[in-house]
This record gives C-alpha cells, structure tokens and sequence, in this order.
C-alpha cells in the first residue's frame, strides 16, 4: 500500500467528504423523458441513431446478414459516401448526402432472433440506452408485429424489413409502422392470372402450409385469388414450422387427385419441402390428363439458391429482383454490388428503401418528430427506387407497386441468376381496398411521440 | 430481522441494496464513452434482471432443494404471460390484476404437470416436464390460436373492451399502470457525464423480487425446506421410514411454478406481449443454465446466474464490427483488422459462443457456480474462516 503515503487525518477526510458532496449535488437535474423533449430520443447533438434489428441467429439468418449489409450501404449513401446509390434515381431530392437534416446518421445493430421476445428486448435496448429514432428490419411477420406494437408504444417509427403476412398492415397495423414489401394478397392476386395463362383454369389445388400466422394468411389469400379463377382447392394441410422431413405430407398428395401443389412454406421449409416433392417424382406425374405442378407463393433468391436445381420451372412471386432493369435497380445493384462482390436479395432492397424513405420522410417533413414523419409518408408518392410508381397508402401505411411473378430458371448463367422474371404484375391488379376481409379488424389509432 | 438469522439478514440486506442502487452500479461508465457499450443501467434490461431472477429463484426452490430437474419450467412462465395479457385485454391496464392472475394461472398449470410428472423422478422426470413444455409450445404456437394469437403473439388491441379501465386513451393503448404510475416513465438524473435512470416499472419489479427472496430464503430455512433437502440427499430412504414425499415434492413444484408465473406475470406488466416462443425448450433450459451458472441451491446465485446471462444476451450481441474499429482507432490499420477479426466471432450474432465459453469455463473451475467463486475470494480475505479447513460451512454444495 504505497499509494496512501500520508496517514489519512480526520481533517482531510472531513474535507474530501465536503468536496465530493458538493460535486455531486451540483449537476443534478431530475427530468423526465415526457418533459425534457418534445418527442422520445430527439436527436440534440450533431447525429442522429437508427435502430437495425435484423435475425443474425436462426433460421433466417442469411436474409438477415443481408438487410444489415443493405443498411450499412444506406447509411453510407445518406452520409454521402459511395456513389450515392438510388439517391440519385429517387424521385424526391429532398436527400442531398449530407446525413439527415444535417445530422450524420449514426446505427446500431441487434440480433432478433426471430422471436418476438428477443426482438423487442433488442429494439427497446435500442429505444432506452442508445437512442435510436428510428427501428427497422425484421425477417418474419411475427418479429415485424411485435416491434411494430413496442414502437407504437414507445413513440419511435418502424419501418418492417421483410414481412409478407397480410396482418402487418391488416389487423395488426399501427400508426407509427410502415410497409415497403408487398404481402400474401398481393402474391394471390399477381399469381393467379399467371397461373391461369400457365396451367388453365381446371386445376385441382392441394395446399401444404407452414402452421403459424404467415402461413394462415398466405394460404387464404392464394385460394381465394386461384379459386376465383375457377380452380378448386382438394385440401389444405398445415405443417409444423419446425418439420425438415415433409415426406409424410408428400405421400397423401399423390393420392389425391390434385394436380398443383401449392406450398405455402418459406426459408429452410420451402427448401426442404420442394426438394421432398421433387423427389416424389411430383412433377412428372399426370394427373386427369395434366402434368402435375407446384407453386411457391413467395420465392426469394437465397430460398431459390437452397433448393438447386428443384425450382427450374417453379412459379412465385417476388417483391423485387436484382435482374430488373430500371434505373434505380441498376444503380441500387451496381453499388451494391461494389461493395460486398454479389447482387443483393429483395430483403437487402426493402431495407434499403425503407431506410431512404425514412430519411426523405424526416427531410421533407422538417423534424424527427414521429408524427411529422408518418404525416410526410401517408400518401407519399414516389419513383425510382426500383418497384416503378410506388404509393404509400395512408389508410394502412402499405406501400403499392407492381408484383413480379418468377420463374425458376432452365438454365441459370450463375449462383445467382437463380429465377427469371415472367411478368411485372401491374399495380391496380394487386390493389385492395383498406377494409378488403384478408385485412379486417384493427385500426391505424394515432401516431405517438412518446411525448 | 424479519425472522432470519444474522447471516441470512445480511444477505437480505445485500440483495435489498444491489436491487435498490442497480441504476448506479450497473451504469459505472459515462455515456458517449467508448465503454458505455458496457453500461447495462437502462430500464428494460434492468427489468429482465430482475424477473429472471424471481424466475430462477423459483427454480431453485425445485431443482436446489429437491434436486428434481424440470426441463419443463417455461411453461409456467408462459401460461402466468398469457394469464396476464388476457387479463389487460378483458379487465383493466392495471398491472395488479394481471399479476395476480399468472400466478394463480401458472399455480393450477403447474400442480397438473406436477401431479402427472412427479410419478417419476430423475431422467423421466425431466423428460416428462420437458415433453409437457413442449406441448404447452405447440399448442399455443398453432392449435390454441385464438386464444394465443400464435406465433404472432398475444398482444393488445385499440378496441379491446377492459371493462374496468378504458379501450383507448387518444387513439392510443393506455399504458400499463400501477394504480395510475405507468410502467414506463423514468425519471433521469444526470450527474456530470453520468445518465442514471429510475423506472417505475423497474423499482416494481424490485418489490416483488425483493418480497419472492424474502419468501425463499424462509422457505428455504423451514421445516419444510428440510424436507426438501431430505428428498434431494435420499428419497428412497424416506420412503422407507414409512413417510410419503409426494406431497412435499408437490408443494415445492407447485411454489416453483408460481415464481414462474410471477415472473410471467411481470414480464407482461413491463411490456404487455405473450409470445408462444417463451414456452419453448431453449427457455426451460435457459433457467437451468442461469441456476447451475450462479450455483444451484444457494440463495443469491440463480439471481447472478440469471443477470450474467441476461446481460451476455444484451449486451454482447449489440457490439458490432463497427464498434469494434471505433475501439481500436488508435491503433495501426493491420493490428486493428487483425483484433476485429479475432474478436468477431464473439460478438454480435456469436454471444451463444462467448456464454457457451463462460459456461464452461464457470462449471469446470468453479463446480458450484459464481456463488463458490464469491466465497473462494471471500476466503482469499478472511485469514480466520480459511484456517477452519475444509469443514467450514462456508462453500456452499456443489450442483449435481
């Protein structure tokens, strides 16, 4: 004990004592969150924090690897670093590089692992202890429904990475959440013409579905659009989410008379699914006199990539792909592209784009104010970020564009040139109105700042 | 004090002033330091602490006392979650009833498990517990939608009727609230460069975990907990003497299951959502590794064990690349590429690796958990307590 070299005297602890309690009384201020500031975490000093919650463990934890490098990417171009990306193609010019509203914009990163109850710990931890404005991401509509729900509570906007489930912005809709990805309606509606055109409109449907929330509505929303055609649905059969053999479902298939199987099944479900029914000799069978077929409502280029050489000729559709030649595609792939050697899926594009619709968002509307911020995108028109005109409704915060319906490729060039687009579903097909059944119940209620 | 001995009044007092100052001492760094990465004082993890601790304390009068393995136990918690939800729906957004209701919920749950499991005892035991939790899973993952929302989670609505409070509040859902102190508001005290945050909610929670603690450690040493011990240390033996353990076994599975559904219950007052994933096995386990982590059949460890891994959850999975550079600034471009990359895969997405790696290092060295560490350093200080030797009463008995 060398440091203490003076034995310690009444005096000088009495002193020490005197000094540290003036220290400590003199900065105190008690406040609260709901008077210091006019909204929960506006941003003082000279950046600005975003909130990334993406899968990084668990099932979909590919696509979740993807929305961070999307983001990462997003967050270079709006400090206006890079070649600027789809800045540039934007129909709004309100973005100029230079951060958002002048401040840098700063991110911190989260791991959701697809549950609900680790995402919201991450997207609070996020709200609470770094101050983020803004949480984004999410790879599963359970996951997008939660964080939507806590940052309605919490008074921050979310803008829902990759969920396709038609309660997003159905039943479970809030004021301060947005949608850029389309959804199961959509998918029926862009579908089944193509569907008809491809395999004609006598077709016996059989439906494996993946037993959870985004099954349910995805399933609904193919039927009703296929049995609208005039196609009749034999059965609908639900599957655990956690089944890797789907032998056993394969099997009553090919006693049924159906003659199109449609799997509602996404991630390392559609893969191991499709591979089980291909391997059944499923599509070389003939039944009442026509070839047999299957159909995966919503395809994604990693999903594609898992199953090989089973998706040749498969049909779904897709919210975007790397192959579309619109100028802001083009600009969105080519930085994309320089930065981390391969195209980005449609999950990477949808995060992307949400995190510069925020940004135009908080430009346009002059503050970071959440409820500035959902007025500046409820009916927000917008262009050049890769869907074509492109609306966000204000009714239920959905954002409306074309569909693209794919095809597995015959002959894919690459790893990635995986499906081929077959038709650009035009917008007013896959439009709906706000209280069309699939999306009833619930309601929008206020926005909240948390002030 | 409040009929404890002297030893076990201390370490009330401690678990009373860790709970009561944790804003201070788990924020030891300035914020916009580069060590504020490390700063867990924040209102929601704080919660977390505390309701896995009820959680795990509760455990441990099971698995501590009667050595009774139940790989079943997030069940409870996810029954007393979905109790408490529904009671927010119908009822008021009063958190009381709420609670109230997981436990009671969670209660009935457990004794029709228990009754069922407690047939068996060690490896079937646990198997059955197991296959009960993954049932009560399943069902509310896809059969029990309605009343479970399924993997989308319970969660509440604008127009939910809560016919003792209100719908809504403004086109917004009212806030969860203690006799009108929502959960949520904080009150913040800077002091220089320091951000403390005090949390209704959190010093909520601190009660009740306080309250669940005390009631341990009595349960612990009653009549009763003897018994306990006497079914951990040799169940045959008793039955001989001709006495039956069942109902004692009972007892203590029931207790257990209602810490849970306390925990539960919580868990919805701080952040109203059921989600069907917290009944699922990874989470039973998880209440194992906090018991066995912290030193199974001690009074504070579970609670140790359960802030160890809730913070290794929190906090390492947020440190990014990214982060990392920023620490590493000064130094050279080669030798800071060189450190991320060897940090990387404990970061971010590889926390499971970095508590893996402490898991085992803690159960290798230190077989009775933090709680034998603790008392090893306590030893290392206290000349008198080491000259004892070897049967002094200090360390505590290993896990099994």
């Amino acid at each position: 004990m060398t440091l203490i070299r003076k034995p310690l005297s009444r005096r000088s602890i009495l002193r020490a004592g005197a000094a540290g309690g003036a220290l400590l009384a003199a900065p105190t201020i008690f406040t609260s969150r709901a008077w210091a500031a006019g909204y929960v975490n506006e941003p003082t000093g000279s950046t600005v924090t975003l909130g990334f919650n993406v899968p990084q463990t668990g099932p979909y934890a590919d696509e979740g690897a993807d929305e961070l490098r999307a983001y990462q990417l997003a967050v270079e171009h709006l400090n206006g670093e890079g070649d600027g990306g789809m800045l540039n193609t934007f129909s709004s010019k309100a973005l100029k590089g230079s951060g958002i509203l002048g401040k840098k914009v700063e991110y911190v990163t989260g791991d959701t692992q697809t549950k609900s109850d680790a995402a919201r710990a991450s997207a609070k931890s996020m709200i609470e202890k770094d101050g983020a404005i803004m949480i984004t991401g999410g790879s599963s509509s359970g996951v997008a429904v939660a964080v939507q729900a806590l940052c309605q509570e919490a008074g921050v906007i979310f803008m829902a990475g990759l969920t396709h489930s038609n309660d997003t912005t159905g039943k479970d809709k809030k004021a301060n959440g947005f949608r850029h990805f389309f959804n199961s309606y959509m998918s029926g509606a862009a579908l089944a013409p193509v569907l008809k055109n491809a395999y004609g409109a006598d077709r016996n449907a059989y439906h494996l579905t993946a037993d959870y929330n985004w099954g349910y509505t995805t399933e609904q929303a193919v039927r009703e659009s296929t049995e609208a055609l005039g196609w009749n649905t034999v059965e609908t059969v639900k599957t655990p989410l956690a089944a890797t053999d789907f032998s056993s479902y394969i099997t009553p298939v090919l006693q049924s008379d159906a003659d199109v199987l449609v799997l509602n099944h996404y991630g390392g479900n559609m893969v191991n699914s499709l591979t089980n029914a291909v391997q059944f000799g499923l599509r070389d069978k003939l039944v009442n006199g026509k070839n047999f077929e299957i159909i995966v409502p919503l395809y994604s280029r990693l999903m594609a990539k898992g199953a090989g050489a089973n998706v040749k000729g498969i049909f779904g559709s897709t919210n975007w792909h790397w192959s579309l030649t619109d100028e802001g595609s083009k600009a969105f792939v080519q930085s994309f592209g320089q930065k981390y050697g391969f195209p980005p899926s449609q999950a990477a594009h949808t995060t992307y784009v949400q995190t510069l619709l925020y940004a135009d968002a908080c430009e346009r509307a002059g503050t970071f104010n959440p409820c500035g911020v959902v007025e500046a995108l409820e009916g927000f028109e917008f262009d050049g970020l890769g869907n074509g005109k492109t609306l966000y409704r204000a009714e239920d915060h959905q954002c409306f564009k074309d569909v693209l319906v794919v095809k597995g490729k015959e002959n894919p060039t690459s790893e990635f040139d995986l499906l081929e687009i077959v038709e650009v579903t035009p917008v007013e097909q896959v439009t709906y109105a706000p209280d069309h059944p699939q999306f009833a119940g619930g309601a929008l209620g206020s926005c909240n700042s948390g002030a | 004090m409040l009929g404890l001995d002297k030893k076990d009044t201390s370490t009330f007092l401690l678990v009373v002033a860790l709970v009561v100052f944790a804003p201070f001492l788990l924020n030891p760094f300035p914020d916009g330091s580069e060590l504020a990465q490390f700063n867990a004082g924040y209102p929601d993890l704080m919660q977390r602490f505390l309701i896995f601790g009820i959680f795990a304390i509760g455990f441990n009068i099971l698995f501590g006392l009667t050595g009774y393995l139940s790989f079943g136990h997030a069940a409870f918690l996810g029954v007393g979650s979905y109790a408490g939800v529904w009671m927010m729906k119908l009822l008021t957004m009063n958190v009381v009833p709420a609670i109230i209701m997981s436990v009671i919920f969670a209660g009935l749950f457990s004794l029709l498990v228990g009754y069922i499991s407690l047939r068996r005892s060690g490896i079937y035991f646990s198997i059955l517990t197991l296959a009960f939790a993954q049932m009560s899973f399943s069902l509310a993952y896809s059969v029990l939608t309605p009343i479970t929302n399924g993997e989308t989670g319970l969660q509440l609505n604008l127009d939910d009727p809560r016919v003792l409070g209100v719908s809504q509040v403004g086109g917004s859902i009212p806030a969860a609230n203690f006799f009108g102190l929502a959960m949520r508001d904080s009150y913040e005290l800077v002091l220089g460069n320091w951000l403390f945050t005090f949390n209704a909610g959190y010093y909520l929670c601190a009660v009740v975990m306080i309250a669940a603690f005390y009631v341990s450690v009595r349960i612990f040493r009653s009549p009763f907990g003897m018994m306990l011990r006497a079914v951990k240390s040799n169940q045959n033996r008793m039955n001989f003497t001709g006495l039956n353990s069942r109902p004692y076994t009972l007892a203590a599975f029931v207790i257990s299951g209602m810490y849970a559904g306390l925990a539960g219950g919580l868990m919805v007052a701080m952040d109203p959502l059921a989600g069907a994933e917290r009944m699922q096995w990874t989470a039973s386990g998880e209440v194992v590794l906090m018991t066995i982590l912290g030193g199974a059949g001690t009074l504070i460890g579970p609670v140790l064990g359960a802030g160890f891994i809730k913070y290794c959850e929190n906090i390492f999975s947020k440190i990014n690349d990214n982060i990392l550079y920023q620490w590493f600034s000064a130094l050279p471009d080669a030798v800071a590429d060189f450190l991320v990359f060897i940090i990387h895969p404990f970061i971010g997405k590889g926390w499971h690796l970095t508590l893996g790696i402490m898991f085992m290092l803690i159960v290798i060295f230190l077989p009775g958990g933090i709680m034998e560490g603790i008392s090893r350093i306590g030893k290392l200080f206290s000349r008198k307590k080491a000259e004892q030797g070897p049967n002094g009463t200090a360390a505590p008995a290993p896990a099994e």
